[in-house]
């Protein structure tokens, strides 16, 4: 029969669900708990293909990469999981595929950030370029805003300090989209409701089913195409000037909000999709 | 099947088909990870996982 591995650091609804779709696809999911196990590099038994399902980034991206030296198609591969894992590499890449993004700029010192924030006009945004759920994530609607926010980054244990991310803050209505990418095909779309600017339902944003148009669907497949990623979950924001602007991009993502908001099985398409490329 | 708490000594209840990588919040307020080898199954507390996919 053929196995399709599930790479993962925590047991979540998510993974259990690709799992059972595995099965229901005449797969039998060989389920690899990563921080149970170790792999060796060239070497090891492991299935042809492994679906990549890590919560945590770095685990996510040097597993893949042992596992595809060892000759395993891992879906995403590293390389795509390390691009989106930093939030300047993923803009930089969508900017020269010519993907619409907020105007972004990278700066190496507080006082250049500063005059950055000139160039771009207040309110900015200010980011790690690592993380995600929104964390460290703050908007700064003038200069002593910044100043602030940027001391208290030199002293945030973690955060990479010596790079600095700042954005337009584009003003959404009220919501933005996270739109799903698997394969060729986009399944599923949802807005994520908020009365907050950062959105993530993981921060209380509520997620509401939405329609892929065909705008969506062809940006969507875009940005796939610029990161050399199977299965994306893409943040859009909606701005009220120029349509869709891509804000974020995961490489694994989270999707039993979009499953429940959209009735779309998210985890069926990606099981299917796992087994096509699998008997290619 | 019990398995004894890594941190508090006491039993928990861990499913016979709990899987590896399953998550267990005990009664004396420690998050649990199971965890499955050859040796069967173990319970250690679970590290934070400061790096995420969030939806």
């Amino acid at each position: 029969m053929l196995r399709i591995g599930v790479a993962y650091d925590i047991l979540r609804w998510e993974e259990r669900a690709i799992a059972d779709a595995l099965r229901r696809n005449g797969a039998e999911p060989q389920l690899i708990h990563l921080r149970n196990t170790f792999i060796e590099l060239g070497r090891g038994e492991w299935p042809e293909l492994v679906l990549q399902r890590s919560i945590s980034h770095s685990v996510a991206s040097e597993s893949a990469s042992a596992l595809e030296s060892a000759g395993v198609t891992v879906v995403n591969g590293s390389l795509p999981i390390l691009l989106s894992n930093d939030k300047l590499l993923t803009a930089s890449i969508l900017s020269r595929a010519g993907v619409p993004t907020p105007r972004t700029v990278a700066a190496f010192t507080p006082e250049d950030t500063l005059k950055a924030a000139d160039t771009i006009g207040y309110p900015v945004v200010l980011k790690p370029v690592n993380g995600s759920w929104g964390r460290m994530v703050a908007k700064a609607r003038d200069e002593e805003e910044l100043r602030a926010l940027l001391d208290h980054r030199l002293y945030v244990p973690g955060i990479n300090s010596q790079v600095f991310l700042i954005q337009e803050y584009i003003e959404k209505p009220g919501r933005d989209i996270r739109v799903f990418v698997i394969g060729e095909d986009v399944p599923a779309a949802i807005y994520r409701v908020s009365d907050h600017w950062i959105t993530n339902t993981a921060r209380g944003g509520r997620a509401e089913a939405a329609e892929v148009d065909e705008e969506l669907r062809e940006l969507a497949i875009r940005v796939a195409e610029a990161m050399g990623a199977d299965i994306l979950g893409i943040d859009v924001f909606e701005d009220p000037r120029r349509g869709y602007v891509v804000n974020e991009v995961n490489a694994v993502p989270e999707f039993k909000n979009t499953v429940r908001a959209t009735g779309h099985p998210i985890h069926e398409r990606i099981a299917e999709y796992a087994v096509e490329l699998a008997r290619r | 099947m019990q398995v004894t708490c890594p941190v508090c000594g006491l039993p928990v209840d861990v499913p016979d088909d709990a899987l590896s990588g399953e998550v267990i919040e005990h009664d004396c307020g420690t998050v649990l990870e199971v965890v499955r080898d050859e040796e069967g199954v173990r319970l250690r507390p679970l590290d934070d996982i400061k790096e995420d996919w969030g939806e």
